[in-house]
């Protein structure tokens, strides 16, 4: 296979974007990208956008066009992925594959989701389209609901702890104060999240990421294309992994099969082991989803993913710093564009442009987007010169 | 679920929803439920036959739904419990009554309860829903 580099990556300010449509949200973030990377129009060859369910929350279908119209990159190929918030990673992924296979030597990947043209109560409905529709939907449940019952059965199997819950969103918002484009770029205290409002028992309000507006993308080239880019990212390792729609279905409620299987295939792609990843971004959708793909990503022992938070293994400084730029909870979750964003996150580090953030010395990151409760895992492994 | 279902939906899914009937592979002796048309295991080869589960069955977790979806908020607070009906096999499912009584490890029996109100016609969706058994 053809090695392929991203070398440009940008996104929008997260947030509640009530003056911004979402074809303005996907044309920003491509312009930065495209910007960032310093290329033009005429050099993209192919488009991939992430979108989970624009039809349910604008009314508007057919994004790949949408896209490849708005960034004024017609009449180049362009398509759509749809894996509920594994949306982004996904498109990448393609993308990827679309340089790998020799078809294409320069691509844009991108992701994005208005969520806020609705009220909450509809896109907490409309969310629900990334689960069973006949067997969890119809019975009333939620996302929230879904993740608590996977908390609940945590708790019970290991003793996983609320405080071990609150210090992941903890952790999680004191990186994103200097995220400039966070949605939520204040501290919480871990009283704060263990006083907030339940939602789904266990499962309080400030264990949620939010529902946000807003857009990603990065530019994919080919390893020949890219010797003229100025510090290329490597894509070392891609895997990804299907799972039953329906929790119930599962054996486990307590690991994602998904996870473990997509990050089996990256790693070994990548010729690493877990102990070589230097920074890793996760899908902290709900707090016990970051504490579960510890776990299942080989960083401690199945069931000592609470103490490893608590250990304080988790932050900027520790052993395994994760979601140093805010996560899901802090940044934002605009479910389509959250995988690209993980990787234009990622690439600020390997880059060393993280300014405040900066993880020291950061050579390899890997990143975890998660489709649904579980339904989809996506795995990305990404070095920068001085790791090869 | 406002405007997801239909008479149609309702229509197809009345036998395992109003009476708990699943599928089970009479090849390999695998039970399905909710009802799976194609093995998992023995893919083509399997023979799949309609399948009566009893109704009851036990809570492996659970959560209560504070804010609830479109179409739901009448009912919350809320309990929902995933339920083992026979090893292996489980479904999610609301289970009714003080969702403060609902544990771990607690029975359940089906009770045939109204669901929802679907779309901007107001129809009645009913399906199944669990309740305690004393202890």
């Amino acid at each position: 296979m053809r090695r392929v580099a991203i070398v440009g990556a940008g996104y929008t300010k997260f947030g509640e974007c009530w003056d911004k449509s979402l074809r303005r949200l996907a044309q920003e973030a491509g312009m930065r990208a495209l910007a960032d990377a310093q290329v033009e129009g005429k050099d993209i060859e192919a488009l991939f956008v992430g979108n989970m369910t624009a039809g349910r929350f604008i009314g508007q279908e057919h994004l790949s066009a949408l896209a490849a119209d708005r960034m004024g990159l017609t009449p180049i190929p362009s398509t759509r992925i749809e894996a509920a918030c594994a949306s982004g990673a996904l498109a990448f992924r393609k993308a990827l594959m679309a340089i790998q296979s020799g078809q294409h030597d320069i691509v844009v990947a991108g992701g994005v989701e208005k969520m806020t043209d609705v009220g909450g109560d509809s896109a907490v409905a409309s969310l629900m389209g990334a689960a069973d529709q006949e067997w969890e939907s119809q019975i009333g449940l939620t996302f929230t609901g879904l993740y608590a019952l996977i908390t609940r059965a945590h708790m019970q199997q290991y003793g996983t702890t609320s405080e071990q819950l609150a210090l992941v969103s903890v952790n999680n918002h004191k990186n994103g104060v200097h995220n400039p484009n966070a949605q939520y770029p204040f501290e919480i205290t871990v009283e704060q999240v263990l006083k907030s409002p339940l939602i789904a028992d266990p499962l309080r309000l400030l264990d949620c990421s939010p529902i946000t507006d807003g857009a990603a993308t990065v530019v994919l080239a080919s390893e020949e294309a890219a010797k003229r880019f100025e510090n290329p990212i490597w894509v070392i390792g891609s895997g990804q992994a299907s799972d039953t729609i329906a929790l119930h279905d599962r054996k486990s409620f307590t690991e994602l099969q998904a996870t473990i299987v997509s990050s089996r295939v990256a790693y070994k792609q990548a010729g690493i082991r877990p102990e070589q990843v230097d920074l890793v971004e996760v899908h902290d959708c709900f707090s016990i989803n970051e504490i579960i793909a510890i776990e299942d990503l080989g960083f401690c022992k199945k069931g000592e993913g609470g103490k490893f938070v608590e250990a304080g293994k988790i932050a900027r400084d520790g052993e395994r710093p994760i979601n140093t730029m805010g996560g899901l909870k802090s940044i934002g979750h605009p479910v389509g564009a959250t995988g690209i964003r993980q990787l234009a996150d990622l690439v600020t580090q390997l880059r060393g442009k993280a300014g405040k953030l900066q993880v020291n010395d950061a050579k390899i990151g890997l990143a975890l987007n998660i489709g649904g409760s579980g339904a989809t895992g996506v795995t990305h492994i990404l070095a920068n010169q001085n790791a090869l | 679920m406002p405007q997801m279902s239909s008479v149609p939906i309702a229509w197809r899914l009345q036998q395992p929803r109003y009476r708990l009937i699943g599928t089970i592979c009479t090849k390999c002796n695998t039970s399905y439920f909710p009802p799976r048309s194609l093995c998992q295991t023995c893919r083509d080869k399997g023979k799949i036959e309609k399948h009566k589960f009893p109704g009851t069955g036990k809570i492996l977790t659970y959560t209560v739904i504070r804010i609830a979806p479109e179409g739901f908020a009448e009912f919350a607070p809320y309990a929902i419990a995933i339920i083992e009906l026979e090893p292996g096999v489980t479904v999610a499912g609301q289970v009714v009554g003080d969702p403060e009584q609902v544990k771990t490890g607690r029975k359940v029996k089906t009770t045939f309860r109204r669901m929802y109100t679907d779309g901007k016609d107001g129809l009645l969706q009913y399906g199944m829903k669990w309740e305690l058994l004393d202890q």
